[in-house]
């Protein structure tokens, strides 16, 4: 090795765009099929507003795992929790959500959001002081402990709501939809893409341009390393952790007003679906995460539109078709 | 000792306790005669079957499935559709399991060598997806399965209700289809405990405890960890569809709700940890409390409620809402993964060996 090797830059990294293509050769397969160009359109549209709020839960999930090798099975809770806390803030304020007035629409949802971040967030450092703590770095009983949680809390839920389901309706000015030529893109997949693209924007610059975001991404590549270099990543795995709850809190808030409804149960019905997705991408990627969340939403509306009932078991083939292709996911991290 | 495959419980309390437990199960119809008590007892021989595979899964490979209730579902559908669409005969019957079985074991060796390629915790991920899909997919395809509904059917002859065995009665209780439907519950599934207790201490078994505490030593020894955590997966996967055909034919319904409702899962998980994990015992110590829990906790929790809402405490009568009997049994899940990993054996053993 010469002197002048160490000024060199290190080797990039090749980028690998081919996961990239995924969702892109999945709406070209499905097209034909489908046939109308216009549902097409509403279908694609659909599936990207659902991914987008699938990647706002599912994210916290898959660098939780990443850091700490922490997979949290009580993850649902913290989306039910964000669903009921937009139930209670659109309760009392009824007449800004009937108001046809945007702003007013817009500070509504953007109340919610916020009550649901700081809410869920909190109840984040609950459950890992109280439930995580005692199991750390012990897979078994922190599979069993978080899957106790999620049920306590899911009874909890019940207990302090009621066991019925809570109608949940959008701000005035959300409902409907936009026509382009003859395809309806309902306005509110439109405000939830667009929530999803300022989560995921913030989470990229948050990861990429910031010093704890390095920090973050270090951990989830070496944790030992970043401890060795002086880094307290116990304390740094705790706000990853709360601002995963906030996470899903927020997805919480836009799936109960995508569906217009709100019930305790709907969180482990996601949470499924995350682990899809967070399999999918690859444990502990935040990019394999969104493409992951964008190919689950899509083949769920391609699929629910050709064969309603194959929509969950398409997703099953996706699954087990990148498995094969890739074990460890479309992009896998560090060593796992 | 053979029979026991040479591994009986340890402990004086741990023997007496699974003593009183066989014996009341053995019993079961002339100690507590009625409809009731019988079906309480029945139940738990299943639960006994269920949790005894998923330790299999839990304690001995230290892996978490979530898919035992798939199986367990599959067995159910299985014996179920067969009566259903081919009429009651002991053929329509085996024809049933065996068609679940080869089901059951595609499904796990397809999960297992999917998922355990890489990463254990794939298999608890994977395990919960499909056996969501498969359990909305159950329902849908109603033309198959009867959807939400589910499918009644008759049983054969010599398990019906009116069958009499002999004319008359032993002990005060009549010998029909009943008392014969439960002995063969029974039956079956001390049958298939005893051949799991045989599957756990084999080497096969010791193997799965040496991958549970430390895989790449394991690996390094020579033992494929792929192959034996699949076979594990597979092997409890055939408990499980053995207790759900037998759970249909008791039965004589199968439904969502009696065969593939995520609350079963988590029933035979509370089982296997309050019971003890990797103490095969501890099923059916776990299996009896939780069933005596679930049918007898609802009336406690109600009195506690209605007393709650008499003294003016709306929380607290939300909190002990009959129907908020697993929030209880949620906390005593926790709290044991917590404080007692090896359950109400564990506790008893600890007892026992302190006092010597």
């Amino acid at each position: 090795m010469t002197a002048s090797d160490f000024g060199a830059a290190l080797p990039r990294p090749r980028r690998d765009f081919l996961p990239v293509l995924a969702p892109l050769i999945v709406a070209a397969i499905a097209a034909p099929f489908i046939g109308s160009a216009s549902s097409f359109l509403t279908l694609t549209a659909a599936g990207v507003a659902m991914g987008m709020m699938i990647f706002t839960m599912a994210s916290g999930l898959t660098l939780a795992f990443g850091m700490m090798d922490v997979l949290n099975f009580g993850h649902g809770a913290f989306i039910s929790l964000g669903a009921y806390v937009a139930a209670l803030v659109f309760a009392p304020l009824a007449s800004w959500a009937q108001a046809d007035s945007w702003p007013l629409n817009l500070a509504l949802l953007a109340l919610a959001l916020a009550a649901a971040v700081i809410v869920c967030g909190l109840f984040g450092l609950v459950f890992e002081r109280l439930v995580i703590v005692p199991v750390y770095g012990q897979h078994l009983k922190q599979i069993l402990a978080t899957i106790g949680g999620s049920i306590v809390a899911e009874q909890l839920l019940y207990a302090l709501f009621g066991p019925d389901v809570i109608a949940l309706a959008p701000p005035a000015s959300f409902r409907g939809s936009f026509l382009i030529g003859d395809a309806a893109i309902e306005k509110y997949r439109v405000v939830a893409t667009l929530v999803g693209l300022v989560v995921f924007v913030g989470l990229t610059l948050a990861l990429n341009r910031t010093k704890i975001g390095l920090l973050i991404r270090a951990g989830v590549q070496d944790r030992e390393m970043v401890e060795a270099l002086g880094y307290r990543i116990d304390r740094l795995f705790v706000g990853v952790f709360m601002a995963g709850a906030a996470l899903a809190g927020i997805g919480g808030v836009l799936w109960a007003l995508y569906r217009q409804q709100v019930h305790a149960s709907m969180g482990g019905e996601l949470l499924v679906l995350c682990f899809i997705v967070i399999i999918i991408g690859g444990l502990g990627s935040v990019g394999g995460c969104f493409i992951g969340a964008i190919l689950v939403a899509l083949i769920d509306n391609y699929a629910g539109f050709l064969a309603p009932k194959l929509a969950l078991v398409a997703n099953i083939g996706l699954m087990v078709g990148v498995l094969l292709w890739r074990p460890r996911g479309l992009y896998p991290v560090g060593g796992r | 000792m053979m029979i026991l495959s040479g591994s009986p419980p340890r402990g004086r309390a741990l023997q007496a306790l699974i003593v009183v437990v066989v014996l009341a199960l053995a019993l079961a119809p002339f100690l507590f005669p009625g409809a009731k008590p019988l079906n309480v007892a029945a139940k738990v021989c299943i639960y006994v079957l269920l949790g005894a595979s998923y330790d299999l899964l839990l304690g001995y490979a230290g892996m978490v499935s979530f898919a035992h209730v798939m199986f367990f579902g599959v067995g159910s559908y299985g014996v179920g559709l067969a009566l259903y669409g081919l009429g009651p005969s002991w053929g329509a019957a085996a024809l049933g399991l065996a068609a679940a079985l080869g089901v059951s074991t595609v499904l796990a060796l397809a999960i297992g060598l999917l998922s355990l390629r890489v990463q254990a915790i794939f298999f608890t991920m994977v395990t919960l997806a499909v056996s969501y899909a498969f359990g909305v997919l159950a329902s849908q395809l109603d033309w198959l399965t009867g959807g939400e509904d589910g499918r009644s059917f008759r049983v054969p002859e010599a398990l019906q209700p009116g069958f009499k065995l002999i004319n008359g009665e032993a002990f005060g209780v009549a010998l029909n289809g009943r008392l014969v439907s439960y002995y063969l519950v029974f039956a079956a599934c001390a049958a298939l405990f005893l051949a799991l207790l045989r599957v756990v201490n084999s080497p096969f078994g010791r193997v799965l405890e040496a991958i549970r505490e430390n895989p790449l030593r394991a690996e390094a020894l020579g033992y494929r960890i792929v192959f034996h955590r699949t076979l594990a997966t597979c092997l409890a996967a055939a408990g499980a569809t053995a207790a759900g055909a037998l759970n249909a034919l008791w039965l004589r319904y199968v439904g969502p709700d009696t065969a593939l409702a995520g609350s079963i899962q988590i029933a035979v998980l509370v089982v296997v940890v309050i019971g003890g994990m990797g103490t095969l015992y501890g099923a059916v110590l776990g299996a009896a409390l939780f069933v005596v829990a679930q049918n007898y906790l609802q009336a406690l929790l109600g009195a506690l409620s209605t007393g709650a809402a008499d003294a003016g405490l709306p929380l607290l009568t939300g909190v002990f809402h009959p129907d908020r009997w697993l929030l209880w049994l949620g906390l005593l899940f926790v709290l044991a993964v917590y404080f007692a990993p090896a359950g109400l054996v564990g506790a008893l053993r600890s007892k026992d060996e302190a006092a010597q």
